[in-house]
């Protein structure tokens, strides 16, 4: 039986050898109870393969190689998978911290950057080897470890992050890797929870859940400080309570406008970013968690926490209305847009599906399986700043 | 009918409540039943789990393994879930479930074994 096996799986990865394939419409879907990812064509809608054995993967997260062929994929337990899209097989695992939120891959594709709850800090890795490079700890005074969210790189080989517990910003120059460069922002805000970069890497902005509004880091202008910007937005005595902590990492930036979710209110936020005036504050049914814009910036799609989380709502960017409520089921808890934006992929756990809508008519293409899926990243990402 | 029974059952657990607190951690209050245990175990993997953890070994909450409640009594992390906690990013739980199921799922986490 065995030789029969070893016969087939090596009679297998001959024929992996002898296809050829491309991986630029690649994706990986995060299955978080198997603690598995599935390697997925966006053009075929097709499975083509399944990773086991990648560790908790209750929250995960996925950068790219620039070359598109390695997804690393960034575990709730501190586990750092590489991925070959290449010959469906995991390249290399390591356990690097005991609890872990999230990643990022450096402007020149050779650091993989993790941020971790415990031990508090950032640890970066070698992209080919994942050989430690350097360790963080984000010690905010008398040894004080604190979490560490809202992880992005940025231009000029930096990785900018925020401290939850000390409510600092820092950004992290590793331009010589033997000695990176720490720049500290302090005092931005209580509890800052996850933060975004806009898509030219040049505005750092991070949540705020411990009191009003955001922290913006112009990093053209660092000297200039953090600002805060909508500080009144949400008072804190009508604040509705989060039964899950907004995402920002999934930006969400057309044209002049950010759209951001308030936290505490049932409100997507759109600001102007050449005032950070709010434009408009737009009522939704719960409390938002992705608010993500298509690639063309013509639509953004928003789902929710629990109770609301079997919902989808569409904005119309053109006139920042109401464009449609979608119903894909049970749990849905996170979306991803083909290259262009013809079509997203969206994740709904508790009926372990992956639906596929075109954008344009907000039409259901087709549905796949996927246990529990909680996550789906295409290669597309490779090549765009803070994802 | 149904009613009734329900009130002769919550009395049923008061006095079992009343005769065995002090002597037992976890107070056997009214059972869930079947259905709503599995929605309550449902809810403490993924939507107590996306704070604390699919494990409970911690996230951005604290974990709440058997080790880390010990020593807190079974009230006070009732009204932790019930309530929430002011200055913290713990939401009330009010809406989804009452006090003997806050109080079932905290037997749950004492003798979990993730």
């Amino acid at each position: 039986m065995k030789k029969i096996l070893s016969l087939l799986s090596f009679l297998l990865s001959f024929n992996v050898l002898a296809e050829l394939r491309a991986t630029g419409d690649l994706g990986i879907v995060i299955e978080r109870e198997d603690g598995a990812a599935l390697i997925i064509n966006t053009t075929e809608h097709k499975q083509l393969a399944k990773i086991s054995n990648l560790g908790d993967l209750s929250h995960a997260s996925v950068v790219f190689s620039r070359d598109q062929r390695y997804a690393y994929i960034f575990g709730r337990d501190g586990g750092l998978s590489k991925i070959d899209l290449l010959q469906d097989k995991l390249d290399k695992r390591i356990i690097q911290a005991g609890n872990s939120i999230g990643g990022a891959i450096s402007q020149d594709g050779k650091l993989i950057a993790v941020s971790n709850y415990t031990p508090g800090g950032v640890k970066v890795f070698s992209s080919a080897t994942l050989e430690l490079i350097a360790d963080i700890p984000a010690d905010y005074g008398d040894g004080k470890l604190s979490k560490v969210v809202g992880l992005v790189d940025a231009p000029g080989q930096r990785f900018v992050f925020s401290l939850f517990d000390a409510g600092e910003i820092w950004t992290l120059d590793m331009k010589n890797p033997q000695k990176p460069v720490i720049e500290k922002f302090k005092n931005i805000g209580k509890l800052p929870y996850d933060a975004l970069i806009s898509p030219d890497g040049r505005y750092y902005i991070a949540g705020l859940f411990g009191e009003g509004g955001m922290a913006l880091l112009d990093l053209w202008n660092t000297g200039n400080g953090v600002k805060r910007i909508l500080p009144d937005y949400v008072k804190a005595d009508e604040k509705l309570p989060v039964y899950k902590m907004p995402h920002l990492e999934g930006w969400a930036v057309a044209g002049d406008y950010i759209f951001v979710p308030a936290i505490g209110k049932h409100e997507v936020l759109v600001i102007d970013k050449q005032n950070w005036q709010l434009v408009k504050a737009i009522p939704v049914p719960g409390q938002p968690v992705f608010v993500m814009a298509r690639p063309d910036g013509r639509q953004v799609w928003v789902n929710f926490a629990m109770p609301d989380n079997n919902q989808l709502q569409v904005i119309d960017v053109k006139d920042l209305s109401l464009r449609k409520t979608l119903i894909p089921g049970k749990a849905v808890l996170h979306m991803e847009f083909t290259p262009r934006g013809e079509q997203v992929w969206v994740a709904v756990r508790d009926d372990n599906q992956l639906v596929i809508y075109d954008t344009d008519t907000l039409q259901e293409i087709t549905r796949l399986p996927a246990q529990k899926p909680n996550g789906v990243f295409f290669s597309a990402r490779a090549h765009k700043t803070g994802l | 009918m149904i009613f009734f029974i329900r009130v002769r059952k919550s009395i049923f657990g008061l006095l079992l409540l009343l005769i065995l607190s002090g002597s037992m951690q976890t107070v056997l209050a009214v059972e869930p039943s079947p259905e709503r245990q599995v929605a309550l175990r449902h809810l403490l993997k993924n939507d107590c789990g996306a704070c604390h953890g699919l494990t409970l070994q911690g996230g951005m909450g604290p974990a709440l393994l058997p080790d880390n409640l010990n020593g807190k009594p079974d009230e006070f992390l009732v009204a932790t879930i019930l309530n929430g906690r002011k200055g913290t990013a713990m939401p009330p739980w009010q809406p989804f479930m009452n006090h003997d199921e806050a109080l079932w799922l905290i037997g749950v986490l004492r003798k979990s074994v993730h």
